[in-house]
């Protein structure tokens, strides 16, 4: 499983640098978001799947599976969703302000 | 006792605002006149014991793992310095009390950067650390710096400062190489320890280039051609500021470092050569120049050039021998040095008189321009006496101290050509560039005079001068009086001054007698300086007929424009440089970053050989496992192919809801929890901001575009991928994790592991995550009310502004089942919400999945029934909830410091309830509880700020 799983972090990541690499705005939130995705299944693989029970103590399982990602990753998908939230809202302001969505026309200007 | 003295100029400088703010009505130059003063004292109370021949010593450590410290000696040559640093202090502090009017100018800043630059040089000629001289040696630039920018409203002054900087600076680093180049060689820092090793160093491969090195420091302090043009520039500066740095002191440190060094280096003809050279070259140079320039700081400034080029040559001429092996040859480099040194206290005596001369005269006249200048004698007679007093000291006429230096310097230039010098250059030469150049400097000293003070008033003055007051005449009038004085009784400086430096640099001191007399017969030197005299006089006069003496020189190139060249060069190459790569596109930084990252991975793994792939204990793979993953794998994968933007969102959140499936078949049901109501919401608010923008564009780019993208995009992938074989492979050490598995619940009475790692573990990363998410939640809301100055002319916008406006206005349902449902549901989840968030110690759950959940039930009820109804219903200022919200989670935390034990400890009992039973009660609920308010509120400052943008 770990073997597939792996195969899935680098598709998330692959697809979500594709993305972010593209020219309209939506698309780059939208990668942004699967790259969290990755980083999540990332962090959750790298302490071996189904290792045991939820680490839940009143299970009173033999062994559990290791907390330690799954609080890492619980904090990263609140931060995440205030930092998609604030592109979210970027990203509108950005094309309600200056009417367009794409990067190459929000290009900075040489030599400021 | 000395560290005070030495650091005592810095100390006050640190305190001068402070003083300065206490005594408001004194001139700050007052409280600055304590440091020179001081200086000037204590040093002058060693002079008998180091003019004795003991050197004063003292340590203390800097960086003792570099074994870097402060290492002060005193010997004769730091002796004579230190005075000079004192005693030409207390006059320039005295005169700049009279030249700066504290009213109109920042005097307490200018203080402090003169009392910078005076405990500078202090420890630059104290200093036996060579790395401890570097450091003052650069502090020195930089105190210069500050100074010559004084004025730093005009453009001169900061090009002046900056050129100076520039040019020191880097002679400062080539310094800095030199010494460690020597260190290599001596294994020491301390100046004396490598003159004891001296006889051993020639042969060593980097003796010659540690040589050049220093001596570039050297050439660059000291402004010997050709980088001398930071000087005339650096005149910018206040005049006393020109009077202490650019005459008498700074510029001499590279004078004093070429003297300190000349036990190292002397008898190397390189050595001897250069410093002969370039002190010559810089003599004429300087002095030829000085002669045209018509303004009159400007002529002193190259009267300067050229007399740190004689006092640099003077060096030179004696350092051809190193004096251990006696004989005449090392009586007459020992007379070469003497006079070096001499010369050295005549030019700060009479060039620092003139400083203050000018000064004066541009302070009362409003101009230095030698052409509206003139008949200045009757009107100023005062200052005229002063300045007759320099100039004649400078000229080297009898019976002032400048005429005994310059005989002095012509003896050894004629004994250096009667004595055949070891060089290949015509010897005779010395003596010829040396006699010249006092021609020249006879000249412009007469026309310094008479065009100034002498002849017809011109009429041009904006104002009638009058003789300054007391205040300003009475320090160059010491300074003046000073030069006369070394020349009537030199016997007052040669014993206890000048024999002592000349001890601290040379063997044989000793045996050399010093000849420091006005007449010693009708020897060639005299019949020279007679020479000069007439020659002088007659070139003064000839300068109105010969163009070649008034205008500048044609010239196809010029030192200052080759300066201004590489300058302006290296800022174009600098700007082109940039834009080939800051392009403005944000597609080009990430590309950069995320080439960067595979690079630097890959790399590394491939180095470190990180990468370990072991297959072994692999979990089994479901037929739920591989639906789940073929679905987010096809979901992702379909992601850049959709055509609408709708599509692409629901993809999107299809991968997410993929992810919450994963999580609940690995085990972690606080995390299927969290992410399930993020997805939700998100999605809402994707849909939110998205409906109105304009058609997903298919990626109709050119294959030129999307290559790139495609190759680094699967180029992360790929390193990602074997990052994530390799981490699970094999762990280098003991997780963490066993520990909070065992101790949770002995320890937090937490039986959710990983709601305890989050509150009371690791309880401050949470802290600041919520804070983290409160600036977002602020960043949003600024965003939010952004309005651009061009918002409103704009034509698309209004229509585009109406729309939004209608979208947000019927965000209200019409649906009558959903408006229905939603008045149960929305209490059904609350109510959950709350469970989750009182049970999460125990089962998952927690305050981020209550707040997120209870955030949800507000966004259906905003959906239902309009977010008017909800800010009406609820009218709770959610920026207020989330302030208090973190209030409470770090109260939570100070309250465990107020029962003395450490920030955000935790603790827990037991209850016993008539209803509920035995219950228990811990305060990681209170911080959690914190966290809720905390969510709940950004939360929905970021959906009702969305909503309420209109």
């Amino acid at each position: 499983m770990e073997l597939f799983m792996s195969l899935a972090v680098g598709i998330l990541f692959a697809v979500g640098v594709y993305l972010i690499l593209s020219k309209s705005l939506l698309r780059i939130v939208l990668g942004t978001s699967l790259l969290t995705h990755g980083v999540h299944l990332l962090l959750l693989t790298m302490s071996r799947l189904k290792a045991g029970s939820a680490p839940l103590l009143g299970e009173g399982a033999e062994r559990y599976t290791d907390p330690l990602p799954q609080a890492l990753i619980l904090t990263s998908i609140v931060i995440s969703f205030g930092v998609t939230s604030l592109f979210f809202v970027l990203a509108y302001q950005t094309y309600k302000k200056l009417g367009t969505d794409d990067m190459e026309q929000l290009r900075g200007q040489e030599h400021e | 006792m000395i560290f005070i003295v030495v650091f005592f100029p810095f100390l006050l400088a640190a305190l001068l605002p402070l003083l300065s703010r206490l005594f408001g009505r004194v001139h700050a130059g007052w409280l600055a006149l304590p440091a020179p003063a001081l200086l000037l004292v204590y040093f002058a109370s060693l002079l008998p014991k180091v003019s004795g021949g003991t050197p004063i010593e003292a340590s203390m450590p800097w960086m003792p793992s570099l074994d870097i410290r402060f290492d002060l000696s005193v010997d004769g040559l730091g002796l004579l310095f230190a005075l000079l640093i004192g005693g030409i202090g207390v006059l320039v502090t005295l005169y700049s009390v009279f030249y700066l009017d504290r009213n109109k100018e920042a005097v307490t800043r200018f203080y402090v950067c003169l009392l910078l630059f005076m405990g500078a040089m202090l420890g630059v000629v104290l200093s036996d650390h060579l790395i401890a001289l570097y450091a003052f040696w650069e502090l020195t630039s930089v105190s210069s710096f500050l100074l010559i920018a004084f004025w730093h409203q005009r453009p001169q002054s900061r090009d002046g400062a900056m050129k100076s900087m520039l040019i020191t600076v880097l002679g400062g680093l080539s310094m800095l190489a030199g010494f460690l180049l020597l260190y290599l060689q001596t294994d020491t820092f301390s100046i004396r320890k490598i003159i004891a090793l001296a006889p051993e160093l020639p042969g060593h491969s980097l003796f010659v280039p540690a040589m050049l090195l220093i001596l570039l420091g050297a050439f660059t302090k000291s402004a010997q051609f050709p980088f001398h043009i930071w000087l005339p520039d650096a005149m910018e500066a206040p005049t006393p500021v020109s009077a202490y740095l650019h005459s008498a002191t700074m510029v001499k440190a590279g004078l004093y470092l070429a003297a300190r060094m000349t036990p190292v280096f002397a008898g190397q003809a390189v050595w001897y050569s250069m410093l002969i050279g370039a002190g010559l070259i810089t003599l004429f140079y300087g002095s030829f120049r000085a002669f045209k320039q018509t303004d009159l700081k400007a002529l002193l400034a190259y009267s300067t050039i050229s007399q740190l080029g004689l006092i640099m040559a003077l060096i030179g001429l004696g350092s051809v021998h190193s004096g251990s092996e006696g004989g005449l040859e090392s009586m007459l480099s020992a007379a070469a040095l003497a006079a070096a040194i001499l010369h050295l206290v005549n030019h700060a005596a009479f060039k620092g008189t003139l400083f203050m001369a000018v000064g004066i005269v541009d302070h009362e006249t409003g101009t230095r321009d030698i052409r509206k200048l003139g008949g200045l004698m009757a009107l100023m007679p005062v200052t005229f006496t002063i300045s007759l007093l320099g100039a004649l000291s400078m000229a080297g006429v009898p019976p002032f101290g400048g005429y005994i230096s310059k005989e002095l310097f012509f003896a050894s230039a004629l004994d250096a050509w009667r004595h055949g010098l070891p060089l290949r250059t015509p010897v005779v030469l010395v003596p010829l560039v040396a006699w010249l150049g006092s021609v020249f400097t006879f000249a412009y000293s007469l026309r310094f005079i008479l065009r100034t003070f002498g002849g017809r008033e011109s009429g041009r003055l904006e104002r009638r001068p009058h003789e300054a007051p007391a205040g300003l005449l009475l320090p160059p009038a010491v300074l003046g009086a000073a030069a006369l004085l070394l020349g009537l009784a030199p016997g007052l400086t040669a014993s206890p001054l000048v024999a002592p430096a000349l001890a601290s640099i040379h063997p044989a001191a000793a045996e050399a007698e010093m000849h420091f007399t006005l007449w010693h017969g009708l020897t060639t030197e005299v019949w020279m300086t007679a020479g000069v005299f007439a020659l002088g006089t007659g070139i003064f006069f000839l300068q109105r007929r010969a163009a070649l003496l008034r205008d500048p020189l044609p010239a196809p190139v010029t030192l200052n424009g080759l300066y201004g060249g590489v300058l302006g060069g290296m800022d174009r190459a600098g700007r082109r440089l940039t834009s080939l790569y800051m392009t403005g596109s944000l597609r080009h930084y990430t590309m950069y970053l995320f080439g960067f990252l595979i690079l630097a991975l890959a790399a590394t793994a491939a180095a470190t050989g990180g990468i370990a792939i072991s297959l072994k204990g692999l979990a089994p793979v479901t037929v739920y496992e591989a639906v789940i993953l073929t679905a987010l794998i096809a979901a992702a994968a379909a992601v850049p192919f959709a055509r609408s933007r709708l599509m692409a969102i629901i993809l999107t959140g299809a991968v997410g809801y993929m992810v919450v499936l994963f999580f609940v078949v690995f085990r972690a049901p606080d995390l299927a929890l969290t992410q399930i109501i993020v997805e939700t919401v998100s999605v809402t608010l994707f849909l939110l901001c998205f409906y109105h923008l304009p058609a997903l564009k298919r990626d109709r780019e050119s294959l030129r575009f999307r290559l790139p993208n495609f190759i680094i995009a699967l180029g992360v992938g790929a390193v990602m991928t074997l990052i994530a074989l390799a981490a699970f492979s094999g762990r280098s050490f003991e997780s963490i994790s066993d520990y909070y598995l065992k101790e949770s619940y002995r320890l937090a009475g937490g039986k959710n592991v990983v709601n305890v790692i989050l509150v009371d573990f690791r309880g401050f990363d949470t802290m600041l995550e919520i804070v983290v998410l409160g600036v977002a939640a602020f960043a949003i809301y600024a965003l939010i009310r952004l309005r651009l100055p061009q918002d409103e002319p704009r034509e698309g916008a209004d229509a585009r502004e109406k729309e939004f406006r209608l979208v947000y206005e019927d965000v209200r349902s019409n649906d009558v089942i959903l408006r229905t449902l939603a008045k149960v549901i929305i209490f059904i989840i609350l109510t959950f919400s709350l469970y989750l968030l009182f049970a999460g110690h125990h089962e998952p759950g927690g305050g981020f999945i209550g707040a997120l959940m209870t955030s949800s039930a507000l966004v259906l009820l905003s959906m239902a029934f309009g977010i008017k109804t909800v800010r009406e219903a609820m009218p709770v200022d959610f920026r207020l909830m989330a302030a208090a919200g973190i209030g409470v989670a770090v109260l939570t935390g100070v309250g465990s410091i107020v029962l003395g034990v450490p920030f955000l400890s935790h603790t827990f009992g037991y209850v016993d309830l008539p209803v509920f039973g035995k219950n228990e009660l811990a305060t990681a609920v209170i911080f959690d509880l914190g966290v809720y308010m905390t969510v709940v509120g950004i939360t929905m400052t970021i959906i009702l700020a969305i909503g309420r943008d209109k």
